[in-house]
């Protein structure tokens, strides 16, 4: 286990070097920083000073050297348009996310694995047609889409639900959650139903095809030769195997997912990080996209490490590399 | 596994028990009259001085209060300031409002006009209004003088920009050690979280980005304000459809700007009325001379004014949400010339190629944003398609704001796009900024990328500056905008409206003017 963290973290620490060096030769062709702080007609000698004073006349490798140098202890710039750390932005902005995609994958989970199982054992029921050509439609809808016409039934028409921004939080130390008012719960309803639209399908069509695999395997039968009760057959045996290559997509999901946030939470005002992440390049705060994407970095290499890790759980017959 | 399943479920049950309780303590939650106003983005600061830009001058009208302000008709109307009165030729004295208290509970006095006009002079972005003022004499406590450089036409509408700010409560150092006057555009200072004004609201809770809440003042000095709201809870919607569902589902009271998409459906709902106004920002196309020899001849010039429909449009793209331009000054303003009407005539413009001698035209390259003006993609693409029936082939690049000033600088292309809001509210500004000759030294024409140089035009300009009688100064002025016409200096296409919504009983019509600074203190919710 020791070799194997030992073996993320370097490769963690070349991910965020290859990523933060990346970020900075693309950096300016995002834009000039410069030009979205200042007014119209403030002068170009006035911007020139003020590009002196952020250190964006410094040469290329000036920049990144300073860059990393400061990173090493943890500080990766100030955001021009927040004029704050730009670390401490986005933690304060990446509850909104965790939170959304939590709840986004609670429902994905609770619905995809009896979705996916009933489908799979019954395949030629005319719900198990429905529920697939569902599907279909669901994967193929744009999640902004998706959401447009959530809002537009639920929040304009019906007038059940609101359809915009976090509604009321609840602070616990600098967490702040909606998930623990009403008003919060509401507020996510759509935009987690929105997020998981695309996800959703997905699973349950790989659950589906998984199981419908797993129950024409050998052991399957020899179960049903036993006489095991059917039950057992199907919700332990043959589901547990079903699970692994759910497990290996979903970890890889759980990275398209924050990209897919991006959308959402462009519709839906949600303060997270999507929403972050879009205006930083509307505005070319170049220091926060670096930021940002070098912590998305981090959050997929320790998504894949968890997937890793849990992928032995479930199958003692995969042993991690080096875990002696 | 089964006991994860088992934390899980408790997890859930304890999660939902707290949201009942929570709910009842939210349901008592109830007082007066609250706005709820969305609009596309929220103020950068809480510091007035930190940019000149239509939000934060938005704010400033909230949390403080100018000397004077611009009515609805395009006068002056008092607010700190009880009278003025021209001295001499470079001085008017502004009599100021006794009583007046800031958030602070310090008193208001000339003190703080001048300590605030010399900010100004400090700020990048306000420096460069203010460079043809001296400074503030201060005559008494609430008395002072405004002393310009030399005549200036311009001296009430610059006061407009006077929002005085506390001079106590932002001297001496923070905790951190800055000084607290600091104006700081990309760092932390001390007026970029507090604020004290002398507006009718205060800002009692902000986090940028996602929400301010300003609530009544209780020592505001206009208590002849018809206005009846004490709070305003400010949410910046940036996504157009967003903020349409926002105000058509009642989770807000009023938004701005209405996209023109949805104008149609804001206006039939049941719930909802939609105000529009004609606006001051003028979207036109420059032909740069420099680097094209065609655009040198008036003919060329012209016959693409005669070739690009701007009616067309107007009626078309912007769906008749703009006004069609003929002049850069809107009606209204000190130059606008009642004679000059939009061109639209494809013989002719066909003609005058012939004249001109390129009959079978050339090819260009034009650019233009694609996310800063309304339909400003599509507006560049329909002349560059209207061009083409000229003969004139026309290359468009259009990119998103970030990327298109540093390119518009550097004049990359032959056609370039750009739309323009007078900071002045007056007609000289536009000129001053897009069509007087280019000039490093002075700044003048720092946005005429179409290098049209005409001394005549300057001329004029720079004497309206100092011509301090209003109707001779409109002559000149009209007489500027004749030349343009003439010559066909720029291609004017329209004005944008300006557009905001609400609820049916927020009374909108009475706070909003041309400037587009809603004047939320005198907000009445029916």
């Amino acid at each position: 286990m020791f070799a194997f963290t030992v073996r993320r973290i370097i490769q963690g620490v070349f991910v965020m070097l290859v990523i933060s060096f990346l970020c900075f030769t693309i950096q300016h062709q995002i834009g000039d920083p410069v030009r979205d702080i200042v007014g119209i007609s403030v002068s170009a000698d006035e911007r020139e000073a003020l590009r002196d004073k952020m250190g964006l006349n410094d040469p290329f490798f000036t920049q990144y050297v300073r860059f990393l140098g400061k990173a090493v202890q943890g500080d990766v710039g100030m955001s021009f348009f927040f004029k704050r750390p730009a670390l401490q932005v986005i933690l304060s902005k990446a509850p909104a996310t965790l939170e959304l995609v939590f709840v986004s994958s609670l429902i994905i989970i609770f619905l995809s694995v009896p979705l996916g199982i009933y489908c799979a054992i019954n395949p030629r029921s005319i719900l198990s047609r429905i529920i697939m050509g569902l599907s279909i439609v669901g994967v193929s809808i744009p999640v902004f889409l998706t959401a447009i016409m959530l809002i537009y039934i639920f929040s304009v028409e019906l007038r059940w639900l609101p359809s915009f921004g976090r509604g009321q939080l609840v602070y616990i130390g600098g967490w702040g959650s909606g998930l623990l008012s009403l008003n919060g719960l509401k507020h996510l309803i759509l935009p987690s139903i929105a997020l998981s639209s695309i996800m959703l399908p997905l699973f349950i069509r790989l659950i589906r095809s998984q199981m419908m695999e797993v129950l024409e395997t050998d052991y399957i039968k020899f179960a049903w030769a036993k006489g095991l009760h059917k039950k057992r057959i199907w919700y332990v045996h043959a589901f547990k195997n079903t699970l692994l290559p759910v497990i290996t997509v979903g970890g890889v999901q759980i990275g398209t997912m924050i990209a897919f946030t991006i959308l959402t939470e462009t519709v839906f005002q949600w303060q997270g990080l999507g929403f972050l992440f879009i205006e930083a390049v509307e505005r070319a705060d170049t220091t926060l996209l670096v930021a940002y994407l070098m912590v998305v970095g981090i959050i997929f290499v320790v998504v894949n490490t968890i997937v890793d890790i849990i992928y032995g759980l479930v199958n003692p017959m995969v042993r991690i590399q080096g875990s002696q | 596994m089964k006991k994860i399943l088992w934390c899980f479920v408790g997890a859930l049950i304890a999660i939902s028990l707290v949201v009942v309780t929570q709910g009842s303590a939210q349901a008592q939650a109830a007082s007066g009259k609250t706005l709820k106003l969305a609009m596309d983005a929220d103020p950068v600061s809480l510091d007035p001085h930190v940019q000149l830009s239509g939000g934060m001058l938005q704010y400033s009208h909230m949390a403080f209060d100018p000397l004077v302000r611009w009515t609805k008709d395009m006068q002056f109307e008092l607010r700190l300031a009880t009278r003025w009165e021209l001295i001499d030729a470079n001085t008017m004295r502004f009599y100021l409002r006794k009583g007046v208290k800031f958030h602070s509970g310090n008193p208001f006095t000339a003190k703080d006009v001048k300590w605030t006009v010399e900010r100004l002079k400090r700020s990048q972005d306000f420096k460069g209004l203010f460079e043809p003022f001296v400074g503030v004499n201060i005559v008494d406590d609430y008395t002072c003088d405004l002393v310009t450089k030399e005549p200036y036409s311009l001296v009430l509408s610059m006061a407009t920009y006077i929002f005085p700010m506390d001079s106590v409560f932002y001297t001496g150092t923070d905790e951190a050690g800055r000084p607290k006057d600091a104006i700081d555009k990309t760092g932390p200072s001390f007026a970029l979280n507090n604020e004290s004004g002398t507006g009718k609201y205060r800002v009692t809770k902000r986090e940028q980005g996602v929400e301010t809440i300003f609530e009544k003042f209780k020592d505001y000095w206009d208590t002849n304000s018809p206005g009846n709201v004490d709070k305003i809870i400010l949410t910046p919607i940036k996504n157009d459809a967003t903020r349409v569902a926002a105000l058509l589902s009642g989770d807000v009271d009023f938004i701005m700007p209405v996209p023109p998409q949805d104008y149609d459906r804001v206006a039939n709902s049941k719930n909802s009325q939609l105000v529009t106004m004609s606006g001051s920002r003028i979207i036109i196309l420059q032909l740069n001379q420099n680097r094209r020899p065609e655009f040198k001849d008036p003919r060329v010039r012209l016959a693409i004014d005669y070739a690009i429909n701007n009616e067309g449009i107007v009626k078309t793209i912007m769906k008749g949400t703009a006004t069609v331009a003929a002049q850069q000054a809107p009606e209204g303003f000190a130059g606008y010339n009642p004679n000059l009407k939009p061109r639209y005539d494809l013989d002719k413009a066909k003609a005058l190629m012939k004249e001109a001698g390129y009959e079978k035209g050339f090819t260009c390259s034009m650019i233009a944003p694609n996310n800063r003006y309304v339909n400003d993609e599509k507006i560049a693409e329909a002349a560059a398609a209207m061009l083409a029936r000229i003969n004139i082939k026309v290359n468009l690049k259009t990119m998103p704001k970030a990327q298109y000033w540093d390119q518009f600088d550097a004049q990359v292309a032959d056609i370039q796009l750009i739309g323009w809001h007078p900071d002045t509210e007056d007609s000289a500004n536009y000129s001053e900024f897009l069509v007087m000759c280019p000039n490093k030294e002075t700044g003048y024409g720092q946005y005429n990328s179409g290098n049209y140089c005409n001394s005549r035009v300057d001329q004029l300009v720079l004497a309206s500056q100092t011509e301090t009688d209003a109707a001779k100064r409109s002559v000149m002025l009209q007489e500027v905008e004749q030349i343009l016409y003439d010559e066909a200096a720029y291609i004017p296409l329209h004005w944008q409206n300006l557009s905001w919504a609400g609820k049916k009983n927020v009374g909108i019509e009475a706070i909003v003017n041309v400037m587009n600074f809603p004047y939320f203190g005198d907000l009445v919710i029916h």
